[in-house]
């Protein structure tokens, strides 16, 4: 799968005509934004950002169990003087709508990357139910949502998101479309 | 009890899970998502297995209303390290409610290997029996090598529960096996096959 | 630590309706977070031998328990405040991808009169995140309506195989006792 060995070197910077993997550009905009601590639940398709994020010596990567974990975590960050981005899949939302009440209600800063599932050529029927009410869901409770479709304009996308997060204090999703991510693909 | 520095693991997933399953008679099955429906599936894909193929962190307690539901039926959980952890609250709840017909079967490779084997935090030390004991259960073992998987395979429908065991395997994921995805499929059958012609929709 | 009183019929008069009503379906499994606004509708539950009342640590796992049920063959019901919805949304798929029939009874916090800020984002999107999660809403706020629309929706629910959630308005769940 050419994918895959795009996938493989997220930092090293491109050469001339060779495209930069999406991840290495949201990767950029974290260390922009000085993060500090980047909480996750695995996910392949983010996975070099989080490998990313796991070597680079001035984030804390934090795996959790379950996705409101994370909420919790860069609440406390904010609190303690850091700031942080989560990092999920489409489904994780649908585990922590009732923990954004605490980003929302107390205007912290939160900045969510969310790869899509079921959306896009998707051939796991039990991930359509919840990716087809992701941004309802995040807008339900007052989550600010971008969408990025093409791996070009993920990187705008997220800085443009990181901007409204950190600048001006809002809570903020980006959902990375399936298509960008590319498909899930066992063994069909 | 759980032991957390247990020796070199030497337990294969799929061969343990046929070893448990082979002894099932008509005892209920849930699996939760990832390789463990391979696991179970590779031993047969039965009328009486739900396959919750899709959700993290649901099967314990779609384990304990159907044990509720079905007093007079052993039911066995089988779900992996990731799953469990993403619902490890349901510990607490089937600890309090004593389901003595129910156990649970953890399939610990230390990694969610749907997503690329990254370290789940069993693989920090996370004592998932120590946590089952201490809510709870009558019984909750971690185990690693053969004569441990005997007595499982034997405890998991014999002891009274709620039962919880831990099996360390090898860090490995499980062949594919083909499995229907469809969930109106697999609850309906394994309705039918439960209740007849008492189902009612 | 005193335990709070159970509110009182006159408190809470729909609750006793809505449990001849659960009653009438033969409803075996309540699940549940303790929460003031059903406080008199639990105490019913608890107190009815017929059903077998759970406890839980978060909705979700009511969610996954109403499923479990359903596959052994008996119906339930899953009682939550509006803030647990939040909880449960990516459950709830569970229920739409095997179509397996869910009647939720949710009270509203962060909708009537409320004090608590903190209710209120989750209060003010509890019926959009169900729908997101193709739940099917039905809001009631008059007390002599509530027993008439949990009867409804559990016929749905059960007749048709559908995620069918009676939300509770916050204009009958106070009782004055909650913080």
């Amino acid at each position: 799968m050419a994918q895959a060995k795009a996938k493989a070197k997220p930092k090293s910077r491109a050469k001339a005509g060779a495209a930069r993997h999406w991840t290495a550009d949201i990767f950029d905009v974290l260390k922009r934004h000085n993060l500090k601590q980047v909480a996750y639940v695995p996910d392949t398709g983010q996975a070099p950002l989080i490998e990313a994020c796991i070597r680079d010596n001035e984030i804390r990567a934090i795996p959790l169990t379950t996705e409101e974990e994370g909420i919790g975590v860069l609440a406390g960050a904010h609190l303690g003087g850091e700031e942080g981005a989560l990092l999920l899949q489409s489904s994780g939302i649908g585990n922590c709508i009732n923990m954004l009440g605490v980003p929302i209600e107390c205007r912290m800063p939160l900045l969510m990357i969310v790869t899509m599932r079921g959306e896009w050529g998707e051939f796991n029927p039990w991930q359509l139910p919840m990716s087809q009410g992701t941004q309802a869901a995040l807008e339900a409770v007052g989550v600010i949502v971008l969408r990025a479709d093409s791996a070009e304009r993920v990187g705008e996308t997220v800085a443009a998101a990181a901007k409204m997060a950190f600048d001006a204090g809002r809570v903020v999703a980006v959902l990375i479309g399936q298509r960008v991510v590319g498909h899930k693909n066992w063994d069909r | 009890m759980a032991g957390r520095k247990a020796k070199a693991e030497e337990l294969q997933r799929g061969a343990a899970v046929a070893a448990i399953l082979k002894r099932r008679g008509d005892a209920l099955v849930v699996t939760g998502i990832g390789n463990a429906v391979h696991d179970v599936a590779a031993s047969g894909d039965v009328a009486e297995n739900f396959y919750l193929s899709g959700i993290m962190g649901g099967a314990a307690m779609v384990g304990m209303g159907l044990a509720l539901a079905r007093p007079d039926r052993r039911v066995l959980v089988i779900t992996g390290d990731g799953e469990m952890l993403a619902g490890i609250g349901s510990l607490a709840t089937i600890g309090v409610e004593k389901v003595p017909n129910l156990a649970i079967v953890v399939i610990d490779n230390r990694a969610y290997a749907a997503t690329g084997m990254q370290a789940t935090h069993t693989a920090r030390g996370v004592d998932l029996a120590g946590i089952a004991k201490a809510s709870g259960f009558n019984h909750a073992v971690a185990v690693s090598d053969a004569a441990g998987l005997r007595a499982v395979v034997d405890d998991a429908y014999e002891k009274p529960g709620p039962y919880f065991a831990v099996l360390r395997v090898k860090s490995e994921g499980s062949p594919r096996v083909r499995v229907p995805a469809d969930g109106t499929f697999t609850a309906r059958r394994f309705r039918r096959a439960l209740l007849g012609d008492e189902m009612n929709p | 630590m005193a335990k709070a009183p159970i509110p009182t019929r006159k408190q809470q008069p729909w609750a006793d309706p809505v449990h001849g009503v659960l009653r009438d379906f033969d409803i075996r499994q309540m699940a549940y977070v303790p929460d003031g606004g059903h406080a008199r509708l639990i105490g019913l539950c608890l107190a009815d031998p017929k059903m077998r009342s759970v406890l839980l640590t978060t909705e979700e796992e009511g969610v996954a328990q109403m499923a479990g049920a359903w596959l052994g063959g008996q119906r339930g019901v899953f009682l939550t405040q509006s803030g647990g919805v939040g909880n449960c949304i990516n459950m709830l798929s569970v229920i739409q991808e095997c179509r397996i029939p869910l009647l939720a009874l949710v009270s509203m916090r962060g909708q009537w009169g409320e004090t608590f800020p903190w209710q209120v984002p989750m209060g003010q999107g509890t019926q959009a995140a169900l729908e997101a999660a193709n739940v099917i809403v039905k809001h009631v706020d008059e007390a002599d309506q509530v027993a008439e629309t949990v009867r409804a929706a559990a016929a749905m629910a059960f007749n048709t195989s559908r995620a069918v959630a009676v939300v509770v308005s916050q204009r009958l769940t106070e009782t004055g006792g909650r913080g």
